[in-house]
């Protein structure tokens, strides 16, 4: 009994204090960490419980020497076993519950990302400033009805996003545009507390697109549009992360998400676009950029000429001096 | 050997009166020489799957890309993920099973034994194949292959990957039949179907996952094929494909195949703890229909690999609903096995620790996997080293640590000698510890952010990465005393006695090794096979053969 109730609070304890996770920085992020806090609670239990048992059995149950003789035939006990099916059981349906509620609540089954077929998703972009790219995942959304991720928090899903940013993933870098500004981007920057959406389209092989701190992820599949909608929480530089194998340079595929105050994202806004009607560009690539050649021959594949390259060039040296 | 169609006939004609040691390297059909091929050759296998891992780990040692290229890194990861799997864990599993259930229920050999050496003889060229891959231009899209990926980097190597996983796989197939076949039909006279060892549960489990899910990932790898080689574009998206239907494709294979691996240790397991507890296996029928329950489910689970796919919010939900509830018959067998062990009489010899270790620390991957089953946890460490430690704990923690318990288990009925006990336990002594600490710091560095399957990652991973690469060396290191252990021992190990550990199941009751025909008259069960502590006057079957005198199921 005394070591039940401290294995509960042990596993209490832990449960709030395993410090396992990054910096919380967007609305889902709070909702996927209460998840798992509780979820390490229970997981803590159980373990405490099975390992104690196996060390218990190691000091108290060994053979003496000289012993040949067995143990009792206890061949079950169909109470006990009917306890330890049902009580797995409840904890695997709450935990279903729990997750099902959580999920909602991040907005997966909000219609425009549950890949619901009843709904006609080609209304939704915003502006007329996309350009080709852009333009192609929606088509693709209205006839497949597979364009996924994770949409809308129930209290936002009958507005549109305040921000709509579309990313293009290809082998070995992100690219942000904002269809209404036309600013292109090789890192992203959004105003906290704004509800942003990012339409996702991959050029080449498939991607991930990632942001720890924001808890959220989802693939990029070639020819199929995705999405993720979410509220940035707390100002701050974040990683945006590749995390689906897509080639050699795969560890390199990393951007910055830049979530900034509503001025600071302004006046940043504001020199881009100034900056890009001077005829200069910007293309971020690859965290750690491997060696020219090698890049030349994949900006190639990629369709950026070598002027391109060079301007990136300079940009990472001067952005990212890991 | 012939088939054996009628267990009262006592004995049956025979090429070969004598084991000679070059009979191991030919096409025998003695399902005791066919087992041990497959041990020893997966055992290779793994040194070859363990050096790349320590390869992985030297890269991953710092930040940079500095000991391979990254193209070198993504073949090395594909190999050792390949060859753990496909050459490793799955065919020694059939290697045990090969070994194990004729004997286990009383045949003098498998139901097809010309099957069984065809099946065992398409691993090492596959094998070979897959390695020499290496040396030409090897796969680097991963052992899941991912298209477009697959049919972009690597090509030469890919094709050499698939035409390797359809051999191994129809291999695997082969051997399937076998067990089932052998199984159902086989057994004694005087064994029903819950008087079998739990061994032969969990087969005929796995057997069942492998005949339903191997042939749909041979479609899925031949339909890869076209695509690589004839230009075609079934799962290209540059001409209509779609990649998220080889995912489900392949994933309806090798989710399963996670059982496949792991079902076969959990029977081991079951057979391991009550011999050297001397108890009865605590709640026999449940044990085993929790084998078939954790079959059944297996085979609805496979999309659970697919949530930040391109899959809609339903089919996460669904398959997040099936992931979670396997958990329930996985339960019922750990604690089955806990209070196998409790109250017992437990001899710590090198296979009961492994078997112990083995629910230590397969308890924690069981319990990472319900986490990675809620969709919205998995959603943040999808494709993160939280998986890799997940997969590793399960894999190494579940089929490895299971297969070194199995061998030291029945190594001295496979050889007729015992093994070296303090040896053994510095074996576990390593291996434990290293297992740890290798693989307990990558839920941190998924949690944290750290991707998996990159050649060069952020310099903030440094230090948990080098606690990493220090485990793994020690689990490279830890292999020796077994490798060792088990070729000195075999040489010129204290002989073993037929039943060393007291136990009761068949395999026990003839000659150690066995004789070419097992028994030398077909054995009569006298008692149920974990009959530990209740009053039989004799445990040696087939000393009366004209008495069957049945003791009653060990239900629960």
């Amino acid at each position: 009994m005394l070591a039940g109730i401290a294995l509960t609070l042990v596993s209490l304890w832990y449960g709030k204090n395993h410090g396992l996770m990054p910096i919380e920085a967007s609305n889902d992020a709070a909702l996927v960490d209460g998840l798992f806090d509780s979820m390490m609670t229970v997981s803590m239990g159980i373990f405490l419980l099975v390992e104690g048992v196996l060390v218990i059995c190691l000091i108290k149950f060994r053979r003496k020497p000289g012993d040949e003789t067995d143990g009792p035939a206890i061949e079950g006990n169909i109470p006990l076993e009917i306890v330890w099916t049902a009580i797995p059981a409840v904890i695997v349906l709450v935990i279903g519950v729990y997750s099902f509620d959580i999920y909602n609540q991040m907005g997966g089954f909000d219609p425009e990302a549950a890949g619901d077929p009843g709904v006609v998703q080609v209304a939704m972009m915003p502006g007329n400033g996309a350009t080709q790219m852009i333009e192609t995942p929606v088509k693709h959304r209205g006839h497949n009805h597979m364009a996924l991720g994770i949409g809308a928090s129930p209290g936002n899903a009958d507005h549109p996003a305040d921000l709509t940013v579309d990313v293009l993933g290809m082998q070995y870098a992100w690219i942000f545009t904002y269809p209404v500004s036309g600013v292109t981007a090789g890192e992203l920057h959004v105003p906290v507390n704004k509800d942003i959406r990012v339409n996702l389209e991959a050029k080449d092989v498939i991607h991930a697109f990632w942001l720890p701190e924001f808890r959220l992820k989802q693939d990029v599949i070639p020819g199929q549009g995705a999405e993720l909608r979410f509220v940035p929480t707390r100002v701050g530089e974040y990683p945006i992360i590749c995390a689906e194998l897509c080639g050699p340079y795969h560890g390199g595929m990393n951007s910055r998400l830049y979530v900034q105050t509503q001025e600071d994202y302004d006046l940043w806004l504001q020199s881009q676009v100034a900056s890009q009607a001077d005829g200069s560009q910007t293309v971020a690539a690859a965290d750690e950029t491997p060696d020219a050649h090698l890049l030349a021959a994949y900006a190639e594949q990629v369709g950026i000429d070598a002027q391109d390259l060079d301007q990136l060039h300079a940009h990472h040296s001067q952005v990212h001096s890991l | 050997m012939t088939q054996v169609k009628n267990a009262s006939v006592a004995a049956v004609p025979v090429h070969e009166t004598e084991r000679k040691w070059w009979h191991f390297f030919t096409f025998s059909t003695d399902h005791k020489v066919i087992g041990i091929q497959y041990i020893v050759t997966s055992f290779i296998f793994y040194l070859i799957g363990g050096s790349l891992a320590t390869a992985i780990r030297t890269e991953l040692a710092t930040p940079a890309p500095d000991f391979v290229t990254p193209e070198v890194y993504n073949s090395l990861l594909t190999l050792h993920g390949t060859v753990m799997i496909f050459l490793w864990i799955v065919p020694a599993g059939a290697g045990l099973a090969n070994y194990l259930i004729p004997l286990m229920i009383g045949a003098r050999d498998m139901a097809f034994p010309k099957l069984n050496a065809v099946a065992f003889w398409m691993i090492p060229p596959a094998g070979l194949m897959l390695v020499l891959s290496f040396f030409l231009e090897a796969p680097q899209s991963g052992w899941t292959s991912y298209p477009p990926l697959s049919l972009m980097t690597g090509k030469v190597g890919e094709g050499i990957w698939i035409f390797s996983l359809l051999i191994s796989g129809t291999s695997s197939i082969l051997g399937a039949i076998n067990f089932f076949v052998t199984i159902l039909k086989m057994r004694v006279p005087s064994m029903g179907i819950h008087q079998m060892p739990l061994f032969c549960w969990a087969m005929l489990s796995t057997s069942g996952l492998i005949l339903i899910g191997t042939p749909v990932l041979a479609g899925a790898l031949i339909l890869l094929a076209f695509d690589l080689l004839a230009g075609t574009a079934f799962f290209n998206p540059t001409g209509g494909g779609d990649p998220v239907v080889y995912q489900h494709m392949f994933w309806f294979y090798s989710h399963p195949a996670v059982y496949i691996m792991v079902l076969p240790l959990f029977g081991a397991i079951s057979d391991i703890l009550p011999v050297h507890a001397r108890k009865p296996i605590f709640g026999y029928k449940a044990i085993a229909y929790s084998s078939i329950a954790i079959s059944f489910l297996g085979l609805i689970v496979w999309a659970h690999h697919m949530f930040t796919s391109g899959t809609p919010a339903w089919l996460r939900m669904f398959f997040m609903i099936t992931t979670m509830v396997i958990a329930v018959p996985t339960g019922i067998k750990v604690f089955g096995w806990l209070a196998t062990i409790w109250g017992g009489k437990i001899s710590l010899n090198s296979a009961m620790v492994f078997a112990m270790g083995f629910i230590a620390v397969f308890v924690i991957g069981g319990i990472s996997g319900v986490m990675l089953a809620a969709v919205p946890f998995d959603i943040h460490v999808h494709d993160t080293y939280f998986v890799v430690a997940h997969l590793h704990y399960v894999l190494f923690g579940g089929s490895v640590f299971g297969i070194y318990a199995a061998i030291y288990h029945w190594f001295p009925k496979m050889t007729g000698r015992m093994m070296n006990e303090p040896l053994g336990i510095i074996h576990f002594v390593l291996t434990f510890i290293g297992m740890n600490l290798t693989f307990l710091p990558m839920h941190q560095l998924g949690l944290l952010g750290m991707n998996r399957r990159i050649a060069f990652y952020d310099p903030r991973f440094t230090s948990l990465n080098q606690l990493v690469t220090l485990g793994s060396y020690i689990l490279a290191v830890s292999t020796f005393p077994f490798l060792f252990n088990a070729v000195w021992s075999w040489l010129k190990g204290k002989p073993a006695a037929d039943n060393p550990w007291r136990a009761l199941t068949l395999e026990w009751q003839t000659s150690s090794p066995p004789m070419i025909e097992n028994f030398e008259v077909l054995p009569v069960l006298t008692t149920g096979p974990y009959d530990y502590g209740m009053t039989h006057k004799s445990t040696e079957a087939g000393s009366e053969p004209g008495t069957p005198v049945l003791s009653g199921s060990p239900s629960a």
